[in-house]
Formats: C-alpha cells, structure tokens, sequence
C-alpha cells in the first residue's frame, strides 16, 4: 500500500507542481488550499506525511504544525516544511515547532523527493 | 497765666527735648540699634512739608480764598502715586553715587558738573531764603502775640523796630545754634543724620496734634460740630464766598497742583529727608499712603477754624494767619495757647533746620570746594581737612538763617505766610526737568541742564522776585505797572502781555517754557560726552541693572596708599581706616595692604568722598592721585558693547541649549521614525521576497519536472509550459509594481496635470478589459452618464488605477456567473468611479487594511494570481491627484470599490450652455 501524503499550500501552481513530483515518486496524493483545509483533512484520515507550506490564509503552516504535535496521536506523522520565508529565525522556529524538514522555495525537486523518501525510509 | 517767662522756659525746654530725641537716636544709630529705620518714622519725617506755612498760613488763605488752599497738599497727595517708581529710582541712584544733596544729584547727572551743582546751590539758597523768612516770622510774631495774652494784639510791622530789639534776629541765632549742634556735629553727609530724622518726626506728631487739637476744641467745644459752625458761618453770609471764590481759576488751581508736586520733590529739605535720610527702599511704600493721610488730617479743620476765626473776631484787626494762636487765647485756653505756640514752632523749626542741613551741605560741597580745590592747586592743604569742612557748614548754617532774617526784615511784611511760600516753590520747581527728564532721558546734557536751570531761574527772579521787592518799596511800583522803560510786553506781571493769571501761575508757567524748551534745545544740539553718557546710563538704568556700571568704565593706575591717604585728610584717620578696613572685609582680604589698586577700589574711594565733599568735588580729587587715561567715546562704547555682548551671549547659550534639547528630542522621534520606517521596509522586504520566490518555485519545479522527464504527454508539456509562462509573466509585473511603487513613494514619479474626461478614461478601461471578462464569462454592467466628466490628473495613471479595479474584480467573480457593475455619478464636489462586483465579498476585518501592501483579500480556495500591490499603488495614485478610493462589502455579497476626484472648477461653468459668456478670452 503505497504512502499517502497531504500537500498544503494555497498557490495551486505549487501544489500541481508538487503533487505531480510526489506521484511520480509513486505515493498517493491529496490536497489542501489553506491550514485549516489541512486540519480537516488530517482529522479524516491521517496522511503519512505533510508537505506543509506557512503563509496561507486563515490557518498557518506553524499553527497547523503546532497542532498536529499538540495531538499524541499525530506526534510520529513527519512533517516538512515547504515555504518561501527563507529567514534563519523563520527556519528555527519551524524546526522547534516540530517540523522534521525545512525546504524554502524556490526549491530543488530532487532535494524534495529526496528528503520525502528519507523521512518516509525507515518506517517500511 | 502764660508770663513771657513761661513761653521762653516752654521754647527752650522744648528744643531740649528735641535734642535730647536726637541724641538718644544719634546714640541708637552708633549702636546698630537704628530708631528711624521705621517706615512710619520715614513718613512721619516726609512731613517736614508742612511747616508754619501749613500751620498758622493755611488758615489765613483759606480765610481770603476759601477752599483755595487746597491744591498745595492736592499736588503732593497726587505725587505720592508715583513714588513707588519715580522716587525709587532717585533714591536707589542716589544710594549707589553717594549723593549728598539735590545740587548733587543734578550735578553727578550730567557728569558731575561744578558749574552745574554750584547753579542749583545758588538758585537753592536764594529761593529758599525768602521760605526761611516765612519761617522766622511765624515764630516771631506768634511769640510777640503770645506775650500779651490773653488780649488779641497785632504785632507792629518789623521794620519799625531796631534791628537788635527784633526778636527775629535771635529766633534766627538760636536756631542757627540749635542746627549747628543737630546737623554738622561729625561729617559725611550720606551717612545719614539719624538723630535729626528722629527729632523731625517727633516734631511732625507734635504739630498735628497741637493743629487737631485747636480744630476739636473750635469745632465741638466754641460750636456744635460742622454743621452748627457752617451754618452760623451762612447766617454770617461769610461761607458762600469762600467756597465759591475758591472755586475760581481752575488754571491757578491746575497751576498750584502742579507746583506743589514738583515742590515736594525738589525742595532740598524734601530731598535730603526723602532721599539722603532714606534708610530703605521698603519704606517708600507705606510713604506712598501714610505721607497723604497725614496730610489729609492736618487740612481737616482748616476751613472750620478760618471760619470760627472770621465769626469770633469780626470788626477787630485780627490777622487770619494767626487765627490758630488766637482762637484759644480769646477763649482763654492757656494750655491749649502753648501747645499751638510750640505745634507752630515744631512746624518752624523742623523747616529750618533741615533746610538749612541741606543747604548748607549745597553751599559746602558745591560752591566752597570747588573754590578750595583751585586754589589747593596752587598752594597744598593741611592734613585734616574734616575740621575745615566742618566750619565751612557751620558757617553757611548761620549765613542762611541771617539771609532769612534779611529778606523778612526787607519784604517779609508784604506779603502773606503762604505767598511766601510759594516764591520758593517756583524757584526749586525749575530742578525738576533737569532731574525729572534726566532721569528718564539719555539725551539730555550738561549744557541743556545749565541753559534750563539758568533761563527758568531768570525768568523766577523777573516775574516774582523782582516784584516782590517792589512792593516792598525797595523798586520803583512804576516797574510793575509799566514795564522796564515803559516796554508793556516785558511787565514782570503780564509777560509777553500774558494777563489773567496769578503772579505764580504767571511764573511758573513762562519759566518752565522757558527752562524745558532750553533744556531740550540745548541737550539736542549735540550728542552726550563720554561722562555725560556714563552718568546718564547709571541714572536712567537705574532701576534695570543693579550691578555697577561706572565701575567698568574707569582705567588708570593709583596707589590705594594714597587713595587712603586723600580719605583720611576729608574724613579723619580713624574713619578713613575703618571704613577701607570694611571695604577690604567686603572684597574677602585681610587687610588694607591687600587691597588692589583696581577700579573697584577707586570707586570706592570716589564715593566715600563723594559724601563728604560731593560727587563733582570727590571726582576731582580722586583725579589728582590717580593717573586716569582718557577714555574716549568708543572706547566707553566698546567696553558697553562688551557687557551687553556678553549679555547676549548668554541669552544666546541659553536659547542655543534649549534649542539643542529641542533638538535631541526631535532626533529621538526622528530615530523611532526612522526605526519604524525600517522595519516596514523589513517587513516590505520580506514580503517582496516572499512574493518573488513564490512564482520563481513555481517556474524552477515545472522547469525540472520538464526537463527530467522527456516523456511527458504533450498536452502535460503544454499546460506546465503554460503555468510556467504565466508565473514569469507575474513575476515581471510584480518587480514593475514594486518599481512603479518605489517610485511614487520617493516622490520621483511624472505626473501630468492635464484635463481628463473620466467617462473617456472609463470607457477605455472597459474596451481594454474586454477579452478578459469575455474569457472569464463575466458580465459588464455600465452605469455611464452621457455627458464628459472632467477632472484634472494624469490620464496614464487614473487608466492604471481602473485596469487594477476592473482586473481585480474579474479574478474575484465566479466562472461564467460574474457580474461587475461600472458607475461614474456625480456627487457635489466629485466625480465618483464605483467598481462593484458578485464575488466572495471582503470580510470586516480585512476592509481596513485591504489597501495595505500584500494584503489580498482572501478567498476560500483558487486564489486569484496578484501582486499584493495594485491597490496600494491605487491608493497612492488618488492621494497624489487629491482624491481618495475606499472599498465596502456590497449589499448582499461581492465588493465595491470606489474612488473620487474633484470636479474640474471651469468644466461645470462652460458646459453650462450658450448663454453662458467665455470667459476665456478674459486672459
């Protein structure tokens, strides 16, 4: 059963991007516009991991991030941070909030793919 | 009984008592323990004013002219308002030069002039001379009646009696004695005469009572209260004429108001109680009440007692200046009789006495030593000379008094007690402008004091001494009558042919003309010399600068030796030691020998002298010890230049501090600004960056995902082609965007100010955006009027702003389903441009700051590609063309945008219609 990952980001070009990356890489898919969107559809079935991007509407990638290692259930599920603030402290405060990766865009697609195989090696 | 024994024991135990007061006072003062330094004393001593004249004279005036006697105390009461300044400033002017007298005081004013202070000392004696008569022969005749109480007799006339049986003659001697032993008993005269003062006020309580008491005892003992004496004095028919006849001339009343002002100022006497005895400044300020009270209450029962006299003595030869004396003795009143017989001598004595003081100090410091410095030139003086200035008063005291017994023994008869009085007024009176504009006035000169002083005194001495001895029978009558050589212009009495007034009135009116417009005449001829100008500043600044300027104006070389050397010879060597002693003590040194040679100390030692020997005098001496070099004018100017140079200077650091306070404060909001504006821009940065790398991500993972896999189906290939076209396309707009924004933010954009129809601009906008609704299945409703609305601003830009709102409003409308409505109305002032549309609408809270950077309303998914800038720069552009934009949430969903701009002023009144002119050839 292949891995199914949730990519939050409100540019749709960089979910199509992203989502065609990740299927070529053989997981399965699914979509959010918006942290909020995010947190509903973690709460239907939970993904194996999040590409999660941070200024979006109504819900942030932090929040969103701080809320899903908030909940016991959901502290293993990686997450990577995939969001074009690019500031050292910005990095930081994704990375103690729980986040398993920080990518900042413009980003390179083999690092992406590499580092959602990484995170996702172990477990099989 | 009062035998002539009783009167002569009452006079002299009297003056005992008096000196007994002023030794008791002298002996406080060498105490430290000071008796007169008392403001009630110090007033008390001011009425030295009211002397026999007021005492026995007023009386007798009121008897001829009614009410008329009032003026005299009027104008000192009216006088006393100013002192709180005017007086102020002469006595603090008078403390700091150590003036001794009045001659002194004009004198140092205009550069402490010999000349000067020796003319007012001579117009000073001679016009006071005739005042002292006054004073001898109240004493006299009031003695002579005395001595056949209780019968009322008029004494026979003076003259008729030998000179050594006329017992004016010995008033005069015993009183020249009496202010021998009062006034000169040790020198330097500004250091004050503390005994005096005492013995005067006690004489000033003495006379007012003794006055008060005739007035009770006439008024409720001989009659039953005012009202019973004047209506007795109606059914007599005596009080109509002297309320009415006093009533007449109001330019003699005006006159004598006037007179009398400036007498109780410039009479020596005055001046030496009111300025020299002055102890402090404080006490000017219950003078300025308690001087006229007093002289209210002394005046109160004038008119009863002038009255009561004219009722008790009606038919007899009794003289109304001696009603006061001989109300009581008709009634039999021997207390009562002494007690005004020694009221009236107190009044007498105390005139005589201080006047005599004053005048003999004038006499000394201004008209002996200049006499004795010419010839000490020539041949050097003995080692102490305190004893010979000593004898030089003493002998002025008694040259004074027999001067007195002179003019009373040639003219004393022809006149009444207070006509008297008022020949001495008008000769003091021509002091006041030199000391009174001088005062006030840098301009004024030694020249124009003496031109002043010497033609008022002229014209004094023709139009009322000159006719006061021809009516003595010592001048041809036909002098008065005709004119000199029957000229009838130059009558002494009708000057220039001026008739109708009084003989004062008459004086005092041509000789002030005469003296002010000499004065000012000659001060404007030419500039103040250097001393002229130094004395001046000190005089006129008086009450400005406390520090002292003269001090700054001297430079010489001296030796203090021999400045000590020249105080011991006026002062006597023990005084001279201890007051350099004290000096030393004052500058923080140990002792004499320490004391350096500077200006300071010269100024010390010029008015120690001053007081002694007078300010002109003591310049003189200090002079012949010390080498002064001459300043000249610009120096003294430069040297003034520097203090108030450094004053400014001051004024200067100050404002400079507060400027920089100021300054520091500003810096600090500068600095916050400036903070604030920096992390905006951060803030800007950061989200410039962010919006830049956003389509950039989009752009480099569509460009690898194409170039890894080469296999992709065409139609992949295409659509990712497409994406990446479109975000280079917003990547471009939105570096333009952050361009075009810089740009007007910084001010550095072009803008036109053109004529712009916004119907045309609309309309284009719409023809423009065209393909765009059609593609996105949306529908445009315009709500367009049809003539042109006219506005001033930049064409390109207002486009910029209606492609942004029109644009905008497409991404937000659903697919297919959009409507967006366009209005242009017009609304007062205004035309207004209203984009509306059926999108999602814009929740509350973000309508405040949608108009922010990166602000862009959200949407639930799809969002709309934008910059996050084109309403800001919307917004700038209307602030720029004075108009403004503001969005609102639309009545059931969706968002309306609009903006307004003003009506451009002409375009409404040309399209009013034909019959409206043009008004533009008008150029």
């Amino acid at each position: 059963m292949s891995k199914i990952i949730l990519i939050v980001d409100d540019e749709p070009n960089i979910v199509l991007s992203v989502e065609y990356l990740m299927k070529r890489e053989g997981y399965e898919v699914v979509t959010a516009g918006d942290g909020q969107e995010a947190m509903e559809r973690i709460s239907e079935s939970p993904p194996d991991l999040l590409i999660l991007d941070v200024m979006m509407p109504r819900k942030n990638g932090f929040e969103v991030c701080r809320e899903i290692r908030a909940d016991p259930a959901l502290s293993t599920m990686p997450i990577l941070i995939l969001s074009a603030k690019g500031r050292e402290a910005e990095i930081k405060k994704g990375i103690s909030l729980g986040a398993d990766g920080y990518i900042t865009k413009p980003f390179s697609t083999h690092d992406l793919v590499d580092r959602v195989n990484q995170l996702l090696q172990p477990q099989e | 009984m009062l035998t002539t024994t009783i009167v002569v024991v009452a006079s002299l135990g009297y003056l005992g008592l008096l000196f007994a007061i002023a030794y008791w006072a002298d002996r406080r003062a060498d105490q430290k323990r000071s008796v007169i330094s008392n403001a009630t004393i110090y007033a008390l001593s001011l009425a030295v004013y009211c002397t026999a004249w007021t005492f026995y004279g007023s009386v007798g005036r009121a008897a001829a002219t009614g009410i008329g006697f009032l003026p005299i105390y009027i104008g000192p009461t009216l006088i006393a308002a100013l002192w709180g300044t005017l007086l102020l400033k002469i006595v603090r002017v008078s403390k700091s030069q150590r003036i001794t007298s009045i001659a002194d005081f004009i004198a140092s004013r205009y550069g402490k002039s010999h000349l000067l202070g020796g003319l007012v000392t001579v117009i000073a004696v001679l016009g006071i001379v005739p005042y002292i008569a006054l004073q001898l022969k109240a004493i006299s005749r009031s003695f002579t009646i005395l001595l056949t109480y209780p019968d009322v007799t008029m004494p026979n006339p003076a003259d008729s009696l030998p000179l050594l049986q006329d017992t004016t003659l010995y008033v005069a001697l015993l009183l020249a004695a009496f202010t021998i032993l009062f006034g000169t008993r040790h020198l330097d005269a500004s250091e004050r005469h503390e005994g005096m003062v005492a013995a005067i006020a006690f004489e000033s309580i003495v006379k007012l009572i003794a006055f008060l008491s005739v007035g009770i005892f006439v008024t409720y003992q001989l009659h039953d209260g005012f009202t019973d004496l004047f209506d007795k004095a109606e059914t007599a028919g005596i009080l109509n004429p002297l309320i009415i006849d006093g009533m007449n001339g109001y330019e003699n009343w005006f006159a004598l108001t006037l007179l009398s002002a400036l007498a109780v100022m410039m009479l020596p006497r005055q001046f030496q109680v009111a300025v020299v005895e002055n102890s402090s400044e404080q006490h000017l300020r219950r003078a300025v009440w308690l001087f006229p009270l007093y002289l209210f209450l002394i005046n109160i029962f004038v008119i009863p007692i002038a009255l009561a006299g004219q009722l008790t003595f009606t038919g007899q030869n009794v003289d109304a200046d001696t009603f006061v004396l001989t109300l009581p003795m008709a009634h039999h009143q021997s207390a009562l009789t002494l007690l005004v017989f020694l009221g009236g001598m107190s009044a007498a004595t105390g005139m005589v006495i201080v006047e005599t003081i004053a005048l003999s100090t004038m006499v000394c410091n201004d008209l002996v030593m200049p006499v004795l410095l010419k010839r000490w030139k020539r041949i050097p003086p003995d080692a102490d000379l305190s004893q010979l200035l000593l004898r030089i008063r003493r002998g002025a005291i008694i040259l004074i008094l027999l001067l007195g017994f002179l003019y009373f023994r040639l003219a004393g008869e022809a006149y009444a007690l207070v006509s008297i009085g008022l020949i001495s007024f008008s000769a003091v009176a021509q002091f006041a402008p030199a000391l009174i504009i001088g005062l006030y006035w840098r301009g004024g000169t030694r020249s124009g004091a003496l031109a002043g002083l010497l033609s008022g005194f002229v014209i004094w001495m023709y139009t009322l001494l000159l006719p006061s001895f021809a009516k003595s029978g010592w001048l041809p009558v036909g002098l008065l009558e005709h004119g000199p050589f029957a000229v009838e212009l130059l009558k002494p009495q009708a000057l220039f042919g001026l008739s109708g007034l009084n003989e004062i009135t008459h004086c005092l009116f041509w000789s002030m003309t005469f003296n002010i417009g000499a004065y000012l005449l000659f001060s404007l001829w030419r500039t103040p010399r250097v001393d002229e100008a130094t004395q001046a500043s000190l005089f006129v600044d008086a009450l400005k600068n406390q520090q002292f300027l003269g001090i700054g104006l001297w430079r010489g070389t001296a030796e203090v030796k021999e400045l000590l050397h020249l105080a011991e010879r006026f002062l006597g060597v023990e005084r001279a030691k201890h007051l350099f002693q004290r000096f030393a003590r004052r500058r923080k040194l140990h002792d004499i020998n320490q004391l350096p040679a500077d200006a300071e100390t010269v100024h010390f030692a010029e008015t120690l002298l001053a007081g002694a020997i007078g300010s002109a005098s003591a310049r003189v001496m200090v002079s012949s010890v010390t080498t002064e070099e001459t300043l000249g004018m610009d120096e003294v100017l430069n040297i003034l230049d520097e203090a108030s140079q450094i004053r400014s200077y001051s004024k200067e650091l100050e404002q400079k501090s507060h400027q920089l306070e100021a300054a520091t404060r500003e810096l600090k909001e500068a600095n916050e600004r400036l903070q604030e504006l920096d992390r905006l821009k951060d803030d800007f940065m950061s989200s410039v960056t962010h919006e830049l790398r956003t389509p950039l991500a989009s752009i480099r993972a569509f460009s690898e995902i194409l170039n890894d896999d080469p296999d992709l189906p065409l139609n992949e290939r295409q659509r990712f082609l497409g994406i990446i076209v479109n975000e280079t396309k917003r990547l471009s707009r939105l570096v333009n965007q952050v361009l075009d924004l810089a740009k007007i933010e910084s001010g550095r954009a072009d803008w036109n100010a053109e004529d712009v129809d916004l119907l045309e601009v609309v309309e284009e906008a719409l023809a423009a955006t065209e393909q765009l609704f059609a593609d996105h299945g949306t529908r445009v409703d315009r709500e367009l009027p049809e003539r042109p609305c006219v506005v001033t601003g930049d064409r390109d830009r207002l486009m910029q702003v209606l492609l942004n709102l029109l644009s905008n409003a497409n991404k937000y409308v659903p697919q297919n389903t959009g409507v967006v409505t366009v209005n242009l109305r017009s609304n007062h002032e205004n035309y207004e441009v209203s984009v509306a549309d059926n999108g999602p609408g814009i929740a509350a809270e973000e309508l405040p700051n949608i108009f922010e950077k990166f602000r862009q309303a959200a949407s639930t998914s799809n969002k709309p590609i934008g910059t996050g800038l084109g309403l800001p720069i919307s917004k700038k552009i209307l602030a720029h063309l004075g108009g403004e934009i503001w969005a609102e949430s639309g009545e059931e969903k969706g968002a309306i945008f609009t903006f307004a701009l003003p009506k451009k002023k002409e375009s409404c009144m040309t399209s009013g219609g034909a019959n409206v002119k043009d008004y533009s050839n008008r150029g």
